[in-house]
């Protein structure tokens, strides 16, 4: 397996399309830099905490925060890495000649996807560091101990969350023999997921329950409740509470419905929780990805151990 | 007598219906180089396929060098080269470092490979451009890459599937030619052609395939034979100054079937090898004999005659 992997490796490095991502997802975060230097100030007083998160999570008037750049661009850059993982062995001719090879067959996709997943890895932290580094000369502040820990987590989920959408390219890749409708559906997947759930979500919760000046908080909550559920059949959606979670330590609960409510009737900003807190939080949305990225990877393994090598 | 290299007993495989090999039986010993021939359809790659391990028979054995694919494929296929059908390579590498992957998967010592693989694409002829992207490569280059990468794992056995289809003729030469030489390396050929003449040159036996069945098998010499027996020769003679009437005289030799063209250069068509009967009334008439040539049926008729039965 290591041959493949490194292979792959290799040829993921020499590829346009790994300079491309790269240089993609510097320029998001140059612009996040950009955006939290620009509206930090406003933001902030001396007994603002976790100043340094800030960063991520603070959004200028016209130009979105790094987590929504990041939530945009993981996608992106795991299916591009992904889509055509299988099929294009299988066009040019090279899988049967590979798999004539005294490997096994599992090696081929287990060596393709971890070669896939640290060149997403080394893409994610890169970025990171570079928001991190770039954060520290601006606003000249530390991380606390805590926040690089919020961080690390945050990586991790960003890794597991490409992790699943490069699992389902991959898988895509092997159903369908050209890279171009494998590539298609993957994206029009992400899009339905990434723009179209909410939507869908909230169009249903206001079927169920119509909302109008006259209603009753209960009304109101049930509503953001039967939407913050529908939503979540979105990794999209799983991934956003996650690290909003994370990265915004005053999120209390990831249920719409309570954060409603809270912020209704107190008014107020709700105090910080302790990270254990936010990770217990999270703990739900983190295992529903990790179980998608692993069921993804399951049928797309199954699926070329029994695949006829022939294409016709 | 050489070992048992491939060995296979009522070997089949179905795809939903559609029976692509009937129970082949199969010997092949070390040292031949075995020709499958057969039109497109018949069952050959897949019988290829099913020897490698990486497609599961419906039924029937096989052995590989005394293992069984299905059992042992990784062992198989460290003793095995194929190079499929439809070959291809990595085309943003060069040659010398698609072989360079391929050596690394067979887990050969590092230090050696670079060696290697200068020998053996001298061997295939592709030294000069080792270096260049296989982008760059005629069809008839890939496919003696593709033979390179073969080699470099040095196989007990290999399997080239119709190697020589969309080449030019002299690309078949060559690549005819770098068969006889692994042949003459200790490695046991197994060629999959539809094409005879290139069957007929570099084969020691060959099998012909139909619709998934082995229908005739033999070395070639024998299955002319056998074709012979119940078939036709074709005499062909130059006489200098025929007298008149010898074509009917030699009409009526006992054996003779037809006999046609111009009086001085007839071909003849007999039932046996009437060679010396033939001479002797050209002799015994008074005409001389200038030349005379058997026309010995070669595979493409066997081959076109099995057709026909089918
Ligand atoms: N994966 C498959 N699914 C269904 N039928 C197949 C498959 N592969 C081969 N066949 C059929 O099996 C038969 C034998 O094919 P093949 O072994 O490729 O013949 P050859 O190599 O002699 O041209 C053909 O009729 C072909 O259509
Ligand atoms: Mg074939």
């Amino acid at each position: 397996m290591y041959a493949v992997f490194y292979k792959e490796l290799a040829d993921h490095f020499n590829s346009k399309r790994f300079t491309i991502l790269f240089a993609l997802a510097s320029l998001a975060a140059i612009l996040a830099i950009y955006v939290a230097t620009q509206s930090i100030r406003g933001e902030v007083s001396a007994s603002t905490e976790f100043i340094f998160l800030k960063i991520f999570t603070i959004s200028g008037e016209a130009l979105p925060s790094f987590l929504f750049f990041m939530s945009l661009f993981i996608p992106i850059i795991s299916i591009s890495l992904g889509f055509d993982s299988i099929s294009s062995e299988y066009s040019s001719g090279n899988l049967s000649r590979l798999l004539s090879q005294p490997i096994h067959r599992d090696a081929v996709i287990n060596g393709k996807f971890l070669s896939g997943l640290t060149i997403l890895s080394i893409i994610i932290v890169s970025v990171v560091a570079i928001v991190v580094g770039l954060g520290l000369r601006t606003i000249g502040v530390p991380p606390t101990s805590e926040e690089v820990l919020r961080l690390i987590v945050f990586v991790l989920i960003s890794i597991i969350y490409g992790a699943f959408w490069m699992a389902l390219a991959v898988l895509f890749s092997i159903l369908f023999k050209k890279a171009s409708t494998s590539m298609l559906s993957t994206i029009g997947l992400w899009i339905f997921f990434f723009f179209f759930m909410s939507m869908i979500a909230s169009a249903i919760a206001d079927a169920q329950i119509p909302l109008d000046s006259n209603s009753t908080l209960a009304m109101i909550t049930q509503n953001a409740e039967i939407s913050g559920t529908i939503g979540r059949i979105s990794p999209c959606n799983l991934y956003g509470e996650a690290i909003t979670a994370l990265l915004v330590p005053q999120t209390a609960s990831l249920n719409s419905a309570i954060m409603l409510i809270s912020t209704l009737i107190e008014g107020r900003m709700l105090t910080p929780l302790p990270f254990s807190q936010s990770l217990l939080l999270v703990w739900p949305q983190l295992t529903s990805i990790i179980a998608l990225a692993a069921i993804c990877f399951a049928i797309s393994y199954i699926k070329f151990m029994k695949q006829e090598i022939r294409s016709i | 007598m050489g070992q048992i290299v491939v060995e296979t007993s009522d070997l089949s495989k179905n795809y939903n219906g559609l029976t692509a090999v009937n129970k082949l039986n199969l010997r092949i010993e070390e040292g031949e180089v075995y020709g499958f021939l057969g039109p497109n359809g018949a069952g050959k790659t897949t019988t290829i396929l099913m020897l490698l391990g990486l497609t599961e028979p419906t039924s029937g054995t096989v052995q590989v060098c005394g293992h069984i694919p299905q059992r042992e494929p990784i062992k198989v296929k460290s003793l095995v080269g194929y190079l499929p059908e439809k070959v291809g390579f990595y085309e943003d590498l060069t040659a010398a470092q698609n072989l360079k992957y391929t050596a690394a998967l067979n887990g050969l010592p590092r230090g050696e490979v670079e060696d290697k693989i200068a020998t053996i694409l001298a061997m295939v002829g592709l030294s000069q451009v080792a270096d260049h992207q296989v982008n760059t490569f005629s069809r008839g280059m890939k496919q003696r890459l593709g033979i390179a990468d073969i080699l470099i794992k040095e196989p007990k056995l290999a399997f080239l599937d119709e190697p020589t289809v969309g080449i030019d003729p002299k690309g078949i030469d060559d690549i005819l030619n770098i068969i006889t030489s692994m042949s003459r390396k200790g490695i046991t050929v197994i060629f999959c052609s539809h094409q005879l003449p290139q069957v007929q040159k570099v084969c020691t036996r060959v099998g012909i395939f139909a619709k998934g069945k082995l229908i005739a098998e033999g070395p070639v010499r024998i299955l002319k034979q056998q074709t012979s027996q119940e078939g036709q020769y074709r005499i062909e003679i130059q006489i200098a100054d025929p007298v008149s009437g010898l074509t009917d005289m030699i009409k009526d030799i006992k054996g003779v079937i037809d006999i046609s063209g111009p009086p001085n250069s007839p071909l003849i068509i007999c039932s046996a090898d009437l060679r010396s009967q033939i001479a002797k009334t050209i002799v015994d008439s008074g005409s001389s004999l200038i030349g005379m040539k058997i026309e010995e049926y070669n595979l493409e008729e066997i081959y076109k005659k099995y057709f026909r039965e089918e």
